[in-house]
């Protein structure tokens, strides 16, 4: 068996390297990194909608659950929290892990019957139709938590978070109004699987989280970068002057 | 209260409280617990300090106002020593009575004590009352007797006696090998052998380390942890001291549900005392060990309870839970090394460092040692807190505690565990109740919630009735325990409405198998229990509400038939004149009839009807 290093490995801190089995296959993997990532590394794709290498994981989804331990002594847990240790022997595709990626599908395919990603999902793992009710059939949000991670973790200023418990979990600004901390990046929008969180551009002005933003355009080209406000959050952040920031990438 | 300079001068301290202190002086203990202190604990206490004041007593006759005295459902409860006997449902104006007839005479006023409801036998003293009898407090021992407010009381009970041997005789190793052989187990809810979990967090090689007492007690209607922080505060804080020590942590902290503040407040109080006299701080008892107790506020929410949750809510972060490993003995609190135990395991640990590891193992069954608290409520003749040795059956528990079924109806179910727990069925009642047990037949022990039911509960509708709690409370985090519930809720909806179909109980059963495997907290993948527990005992129920549309229990109001006895009507016509939607007609003094179509079952008919004419089925 060779160890693979993928550039995924940066991200985890490296442990040392300890011996398991995934699917049978005994495998050399640096302890205490993700087993989602040290399946991925090997071969072995696990689905996932919460997961992304740039954030910490939080296990919110429960798609990316894998089989440990051995019969009949076994346990599902997620892979993209679990930690790779020695002698663990792991299933990634085991009759109760399908089962039970299948029903989290159909559960949120209930949820979101529109969202796009979620069809597809389903239908992957053989769920064209959910057993289930569905509230609302515009619903398009899956809690996966990925754009507050962003927001927090990313861009750094915290401007979404979850709210509620399940009856009204959702995402939202402080007190429901236009967050004073949102810099009208976006990345929260881009990094959103199921594109939901409403976000235009027109005239100059981006409107994100109901909030509108004047965006500057580049001194040399003219297109538009980024919103002003996000320019000068960068400004602060550099020390360089706001101005610094007034040519886009591709002019610079 | 002096500053113990050594363990010398404790100990010489202790003695000489013991000789002063006369056992066969007269004692007035008024309970002042969760349950008696709403019902008039304080008047009562008034009342006798004023009439012993009147009769030249009040040198001669100490008052206390002490914590739970078990019996809650005789509140307000006085227990008078050295004679111990008990005096239930007590009104300030009872207490002349009492100290003119018992204190001054001996007597004992017979309309104040406690009464079998089956025999109607009466008994004063507490070792003759069956309630009392089958116990083994541990937990629970001091409640009645000591002022929760006095250091004094506790050390002469012999308070602080585990601590002074842990850091004079013990080293931490000996204390966790301690714990370890007593076999104690989390009493919170997952029931984790609490010297492991010490062991672990002492071997990380990472500082500083803490632990935390979790007095959250979401459970609603439980009161366990509750009475043991109000009543005897300083056990909780001498566990915990214990406890820091085996493990090497600085700094402690106790998470207090925000709805008890009375628990906050004698919490402080024993811990300024701790301070005042060298049992917290630097340089403990001059063993160069330093320890400090700082008390945090519960933010509100059941789920807060979790460990990981609760954790997130001291850091001031939003309170949910986070999967695990890391396990919080490994990483938690600010993620550094945290050993986390509930308010009654910390309370266990005093006593089992005094009394020896083997004495506490003598106690229960073969994996589950010692005592457990548990709080009795429903349907039972005599409600309150019981602690009794694991393996306790729960016949002993309803009918020998709890006195049997009130109005001597039908045991039905017994729900252990708090809301996700599961129910318990009369086919196994003689079961020995300790943790493997209860999960043998699909319950848990939980934080020892027990709740009892008759037969007049509809075991649809109480499954409904504790997925709609989970359902409010489950933070939504992952997805099988958020929408799980949610479709659980549904359904149970469904059925409770007619419109259920059989295909439901296979839909919930799949629904439960991902939730139990694929939550990531206890909430999700217990709250699969009272569906599980109710599904496999009860299930006859859920069919004749699906196939027959009918709830035998007559709960489910949906489902319920109103009709009129023509024999019986009188034709007055009280039943017209209430029902909201005019579905009931007839002519006057003769008999009514209730339109099907237009009924929307809301009862009111029937209770309007003064000659039992309207039938329910
Ligand atoms: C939803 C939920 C609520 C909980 N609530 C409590 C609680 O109120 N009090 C408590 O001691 N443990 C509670 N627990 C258990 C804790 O997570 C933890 O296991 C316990 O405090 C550990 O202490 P122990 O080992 O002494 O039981 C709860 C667990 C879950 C999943
Ligand atoms: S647009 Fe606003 S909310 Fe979204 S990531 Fe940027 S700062 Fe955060
Ligand atoms: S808005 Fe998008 S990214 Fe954010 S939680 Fe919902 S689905 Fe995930
Ligand atoms: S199991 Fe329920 S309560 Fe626990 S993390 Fe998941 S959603 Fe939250
Ligand atoms: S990817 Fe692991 S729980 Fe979502
Ligand atoms: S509170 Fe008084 S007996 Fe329980």
């Amino acid at each position: 068996m060779v160890w693979k290093i993928s550039d995924e490995t940066a991200y985890d801190t490296l442990g040392e390297e300890v011996r398991l089995t995934i699917n049978g296959v005994p495998i050399r993997a640096p302890q205490d990194q993700s087993l989602l990532v040290t399946a991925r590394q090997n071969g072995f794709e696990i689905p996932t909608l919460c997961y992304h290498r740039d954030l910490p994981s939080e296990g919110h989804c429960r798609l990316c659950v894998v089989e440990i331990g051995e019969y009949p002594r076994t346990q599902i847990v997620n892979s993209c929290t679990y930690p790779t240790q020695a002698g663990l022997v792991v299933q990634t595709h085991s009759e109760t892990v399908l089962q039970a990626r299948r029903l989290v599908l159909e559960l949120l395919l209930a949820r979101t019957p529109k969202a796009k990603l979620i069809q597809e999902m389903a239908a992957a793992h053989g769920v064209y139709e959910s057993r289930f009710k569905t509230d609302d059939p515009e619903e398009l949000c899956i809690l996966c938590g990925l754009c507050v991670r962003t927001c927090r973790e990313v861009v750094g200023v915290s401007a979404i978070s979850m709210k509620g418990r399940t009856p009204d979990k959702q995402v939202a600004t402080p007190f429901m109004e236009k967050s004073p901390a949102c810099i009208g990046c976006g990345s929260c929008a881009f990094v959103c699987p199921t594109n939901v969180i409403p976000y235009t551009e027109k005239d100059g002005v981006r409107t994100i989280w109901g909030r509108d933003f004047e965006l500057q355009a580049c001194n040399v080209c003219g297109n538009y970068i980024a919103p002003k406000y996000q320019l000068e959050h960068w400004a602060k952040l550099t020390g360089d002057p706001v101005e610094t920031f007034f040519v886009c990438r591709d002019c610079r | 209260m002096p500053r113990f300079e050594s363990i010398d001068h404790l100990r010489e301290y202790r003695r000489q409280l013991i000789a002063k202190r006369d056992p066969n002086q007269p004692q007035v203990l008024v309970c002042a617990g969760p349950g008696c202190l709403p019902m008039g604990s304080e008047d009562v206490a008034a009342a006798f300090r004023e009439e012993l004041e009147k009769n030249g007593l009040a040198a001669k006759v100490v008052l206390k106002e002490c914590g739970c005295h078990g019996l809650c459902a005789g509140a307000v409860r006085v227990l008078l020593r050295p004679q111990e006997i008990t005096y239930q449902h007590v009104k300030a104006e009872d207490v002349p009575e009492i100290v003119e007839k018992t204190l001054k005479d001996g007597q004992v006023v017979d309309r104040l004590v406690y009464e079998d409801p089956h025999t109607q036998e009466k008994a004063a003293h507490k070792k003759d009352i069956p309630f009392f009898k089958g116990q083994m407090p541990i937990v629970l021992r001091k409640l009645d007797v000591i002022d929760p407010t006095s250091l004094d009381d506790y050390l002469a009970l012999g308070g602080y006696r585990g601590l002074r041997k842990a850091l004079l005789e013990m080293k931490a190793d000996d204390i966790i090998d301690a714990i370890d052989k007593s076999g104690l187990r989390g009493r919170g809810g997952g029931g984790f052998p609490t010297g492991r979990k010490w062991r672990i967090c002492q071997e990380v090689e990472d500082e500083p380390k803490f632990i935390i007492c979790n007095g959250d007690e979401g459970d609603p209607g439980a009161f366990m942890d509750r009475a043991v922080m109000e009543g005897d505060p300083h056990a909780v804080i001498e566990g915990m001291i214990i406890g820091a020590f085996a493990i090497g942590a600085s700094k402690g902290y106790i998470y207090v549900r925000h709805e008890y503040p009375l628990a906050v407040s004698r919490l402080q109080m024993a811990i300024d005392q701790c301070r005042e006299s060298g049992f917290l701080g630097k340089n403990i008892l001059r063993s160069g060990f330093d320890f400090d107790i700082k008390i945090s506020r519960g933010a509100g929410a059941f789920v807060c309870g979790e460990e990981t949750s609760l954790i997130h809510s001291m850091e001031g972060f939003i309170g949910e839970p986070s999967p695990r490993p890391p396990y919080p003995a490994q990483s938690g609190l600010f993620g550094k090394p945290t050993v986390i135990n509930n308010v009654e395991t910390w309370a266990n640990v005093p006593e089992i460092i005094n009394l020896g590891a083997d004495w506490y193992a003598d106690i229960g069954t073969e994996k589950s040692k010692g005592t457990k608290v548990f709080s009795l409520v429903g349907a039972v003749n005599q409600t309150g807190l019981v602690e009794v040795p694991m393996g306790t059956t729960l016949r002993q528990i309803v009918y020998d505690l709890g006195g049997g079924i009130r109005q001597d109806r039908e045991f039905k179910a017994v729900q252990t565990g708090g809301p996700s727990g599961g129910c318990i069925p009369p086919q196994f009642l003689d079961l020995p109740v300790d943790y493997d047990s209860l999960q043998s037949v699909g319950s848990i022990m939980g934080s020892g919630g027990m709740i009892v039911m008759d037969t007049s509960s509809c075991m649809v509708d109480v499954a409904r009735y504790f997925i709609n709690f989970l359902y409010q409370e489950s933070c939504g985090k992952c997805t099988p325990c958020r929408e799980g519930l949610k479709q659980i809720l549904f359904i149970l909806d469904e059925i409770i409405h007619g419109r259920g179909q059989e295909e439901h109980l296979g839909l919930m059963e799949e629904l439960c198998a991902v939730m139990s495997a694929a939550s990531i907290c206890g909430l999700g993948k217990s709250a699969v229990n009272p569906i599980r527990s109710t599904m496999k005992y009860f299930r006859e129920e859920y069919l004749s509400h699906i196939r027959d549309k009918k709830c035998h229990a007559l709960v489910c109001r949906p489902l319920l038939k109103y009709t009129v006895d023509p024999e019986t009507c009188t034709g007055c016509l009280a039943c017209v004149r209430e029902c909201p939607v005019g579905a009931i007609s007839g002519k006057k003094k003769m008999a009514q009839e209730i339109d099907q179509e237009l009924c929307i079952k809301c009862g009111l008919c029937y209770e309007a009807c003064q000659f039992e004419a309207i039938k329910i089925e």
